[in-house]
């Protein structure tokens, strides 16, 4: 009956939208952190710029308690392994925030150690470039993930470097001073 | 019927709840005791070392920060002043006293750092906050001068990037006026803490003897009584000047090294203050007088060849190179034209200027050192922070090695911890203070 | 007399050459003589080198692009300083290219260990004697040894992921 099946599909979306709604305020957050990125990580978290007003204040060190994966700092190709285990580790519905430029293409550590962003390995949902970033953007990051946690979407692909699809083409391309230039003067 | 025991083995890391920072301990335990302990590290190598070795020498700086990235400010003065040693340059007194200053900044953040973590880690949250909190007031000061709050790249061989803000001073003493409260407060807090000082006392212990035998320097080993301070064995910069003590301890555990840590974060705010009374007056940005022209108006000008009275006039820059104009640059920097960029009237104004400027941002050209070998040593955070750097007469080092402090101490965390037991670990790996970036660099 | 005049003195035989540049005193030794040296430095009493600040190793293939020859391809170099004279001394200890290795100082310095691992991991310098000489900073499965200077900055070995 058609009366019948769209008063579901009301149900079901106002259901998923209030799931959303719960979801994006209670983000139970897992850090890894491995390097400089932690810093910036530590201020965010303390009171000075308090990301408990974003219902994301308490950090759970376990990976099976948490929905969303901070990848905080430099991934050598030794951690690597560790950081897809604990990825696997996590229940679904799971979200990961790339930290710092290291994790989103691997920055200017070009070099025989270190990963070339982590989307290489795990799909990753936000990427918050800088180096690292400043606190501002990490609320920004933060944000941008509640809207993606309430629409109920989620990365599920991963950069391919041969092809160089799945990465934001602004991270993909490097960053280019003009076109920055022009972002500002578009934005006035 | 005899019973029969055996040992488990455990493995901690490299991610774990109570420990910041990359490292894998494999422990054997014996019910509690740790019997014996493997660490592993590694996890964060990012080939320092290798990196250096394609870049020239100015562009090493980024590097050097994000090696003990509690307090870059200090590895940043150290591999300048080893370049400096290898082209033998003396930089003017200002400069030097505002590498203190900037320095001990960023001791007493890595000292806060670690105290706030390491009391975290024993579950008192408030003073991680607190210190957090103190922190953050000293990368404000930080970010006012350099325009970063953590990976800064301020200092330049032969100089820095910029000169102190007006209204610096006061900016500054109200600063550590409020670092003091917290220190205090923190102080009250943890120091006659029953949970805390159980927890710290007796534990970890190393006698001085293994310490030197390990090669460990910094707080930790003068915990165990051995007064060694780069700065007081071999004073850089103008640290033979300030009027500042090294606290010891006397058994070398971990509440020793706590205590060791607060004193130094005091004699580091000491210091700071005395800066400020001795450092000779250059001019203070912001006090522009002649002609000033935004940037772009004067390489136009110059384009043209309306070159007549721009020698008088004076640029106005992004906030991100301040300091480096005519007027500061002097005070700032040495003035060896082969080592430091000149200011930037000159290489908008004239051609000799943008040759030299050019000359120095090149491929293939840049500060070129003679052939040679140096090793020199500075106080970081963590003890000794050497750089050795082989030269070999190119624009790119040939080698840098730095010797980084964290290294030895943890080669010697399981002396520390064999014998104690299992929840030991976590107060005395917090006491330690590891940078991963620093010790897989 | 310096420490470095001492050495000279008791060493003159095993040394290849001494130099002072900046204000460091150097000295460069045959391998077969380093133990003896590093004793003698330890354990004398007016010299009392008690630490072993660094220990490291420099790879000399093309220096100054080809323009210099060094007799030896790498160099273990050792930094030492005495907390008793304040005085510091580097060691340098040629090694050819063919199976470098040269005697550990683990027995004598316990901090010795680590660093002679990265060396290790780092160079593929051999240490005799050494207890425990496995990779320290790379992991197990990585070839080569990346500090050297044949190679390449950016060769990726990859534990898991695409070799990008």
């Amino acid at each position: 009956m058609p009366f019948m099946s769209s008063a579901a599909n009301f149900f079901t979306s106002k259901m998923s939208e209030a799931l959303g709604w719960a979801r994006k305020y209670s983000i139970f957050q897992y850090p890894f952190v491995t390097a400089c990125c932690g810093m910036e990580y530590m201020s965010t978290a303390a009171g000075h710029y308090d990301v408990d007003r974003f219902g994301a204040g308490f950090p759970r060190f376990s990976p099976r308690q948490s929905d969303v994966l901070f990848v905080v700092g430099t991934i050598s190709h030794k951690m690597a392994p560790v950081l897809k285990t604990v990825y696997d580790q996590m229940c679904e519905p799971k979200w990961v925030v790339a930290f710092g430029v290291c994790t989103c293409t691997g920055g200017f550590y070009d070099n025989y150690a270190t990963v070339q962003g982590i989307d290489t390995i795990i799909p990753v949902d936000i990427y918050i470039p800088g180096c690292p970033p400043r606190p501002e953007n990490v609320i920004d990051g933060l944000m941008k993930l509640q809207e993606k946690i309430q629409k109920g979407e989620q990365s599920r692909t991963l950069y391919d470097p041969r092809t160089k699809i799945g990465r934001p083409a602004s991270l993909a391309q490097g960053y280019s001073i003009s076109q920055h230039m022009k972002n500002i003067e578009a934005s006035l | 019927m005899a019973t029969q025991t055996r040992t488990m083995l455990l493995n901690v890391g490299p991610s774990h709840p109570a420990m910041h920072g990359v490292i894998r301990l494999i422990m054997e335990l014996d019910g509690e005791k740790i019997k014996n302990v493997d660490v592993e590290i590694g996890y964060l190598h990012r080939a320092f070392e290798k990196m250096c070795e394609t870049v020239m020498y100015a562009q090493c700086f980024p590097y050097t920060d994000r090696l003990n990235y509690v307090s870059p400010l200090i590895n940043n003065v150290g591999f300048a002043m080893t370049v400096e040693k290898l082209l033998e340059i003396d930089i003017p007194e200002r400069a030097k006293y505002i590498r203190v200053i900037m320095s001990e900044i960023s001791r007493v953040t890595d000292h806060l750092t670690c105290i706030g973590a390491t009391a975290m880690e024993l579950g008192a949250m408030s003073v991680f906050l607190y210190m957090i909190k103190a922190r953050e007031y000293l990368y404000e000061l930080v970010e006012e001068i350099t325009g970063a709050r953590l990976t800064i790249s301020y200092v330049r061989i032969g100089g820095v990037k910029a000169d102190l803000t007006p209204g610096f001073t006061d900016k500054c003493f109200q600063k550590i006026a409020d670092v003091r409260k917290v220190l205090i407060e923190s102080d009250e807090l943890l120091t006659r803490n029953r949970i805390f000082f159980d927890r710290m006392k007796d534990i970890g212990i190393i006698s001085a003897q293994d310490a030197i035998s390990h090669g460990i320097t910094g707080p930790f080993l003068r915990s165990t009584g051995v007064a060694y301070d780069v700065r007081k064995a071999n004073p850089y910069l103008i640290y033979d000047r300030l009027d500042f003590e090294v606290p010891v301890g006397t058994k070398g555990d971990n509440l020793d090294r706590y205590f060791v840590r607060m004193a130094e974060m005091e004699q580091s705010l000491r210091i700071i203050e005395q800066c400020f009374q001795q450092i000779p007056n250059g001019p203070i940005a912001g006090e522009l007088t002649g002609c000033v022209i935004p940037a772009a108006q004067m390489v136009d000008r110059a384009k043209m060849g309306q070159t007549e009275d721009l020698i008088e006039d004076e640029v106005d820059l992004d906030p991100t190179l301040q300091g480096s104009t005519k007027k500061y640059s002097k005070s700032i920097n040495t003035n060896r034209r082969d080592v430091v960029l000149p200011p930037k009237e000159e290489t908008y104004g004239n051609i000799e200027g943008l040759m030299n400027h050019f000359k120095l941002v090149m491929y293939g050209h840049g500060i070129r050192p003679p052939i040679g070998e140096v090793y020199f040593p500075v106080e970081g955070a963590n003890g000794e922070l050497g750089f050795y750097i082989v030269s070999d007469g190119r624009d790119q080092p040939w080698r840098v090695r730095v010797h980084p402090p964290c290294f030895p101490i943890m080669a010697a965390l399981p002396q520390c911890l064999i014998g104690s037991m299992m929840a030991d670990l976590v107060p005395t790996f917090g006491s330690v203070n590891m940078i991963a970036g620093e010790l897989d660099r | 007399m310096t420490p470095l005049q001492r050495v000279q003195e008791q060493f003159a035989k095993d040394l290849i050459e001494t130099h002072t540049f900046r204000g460091d005193e150097t000295l460069i030794i045959r391998p077969q003589a380093l133990k003896a040296v590093a004793k003698f430095l330890k354990e004398t009493a007016e010299l009392d080198f008690n630490f072993l600040m660094d220990l490291t190793a420099v790879d000399y293939l093309f220096f100054a692009g080809g323009r210099i020859q060094k007799e030896f391809r790498f160099e273990v170099v050792y930094h030492f300083y005495s907390l008793k004279t304040n005085h510091r001394l580097r060691i340098k200890v040629p090694l050819a290219e063919d199976h470098p290795e040269v005697d550990t100082l683990t027995d004598l310095w316990p901090g010795a260990n680590w660093y002679e691992r990265e060396v290790w991991d780092m160079f593929g310098i051999r240490f005799k004697g050494h207890p425990n000489l496995k990779r320290i900073l790379m992991y197990e499965q990585f070839q080569g040894h990346p500090l050297r200077k044949d190679y390449p900055f950016n060769r990726r070995q990859p534990l898991i992921g695409p070799p990008n």
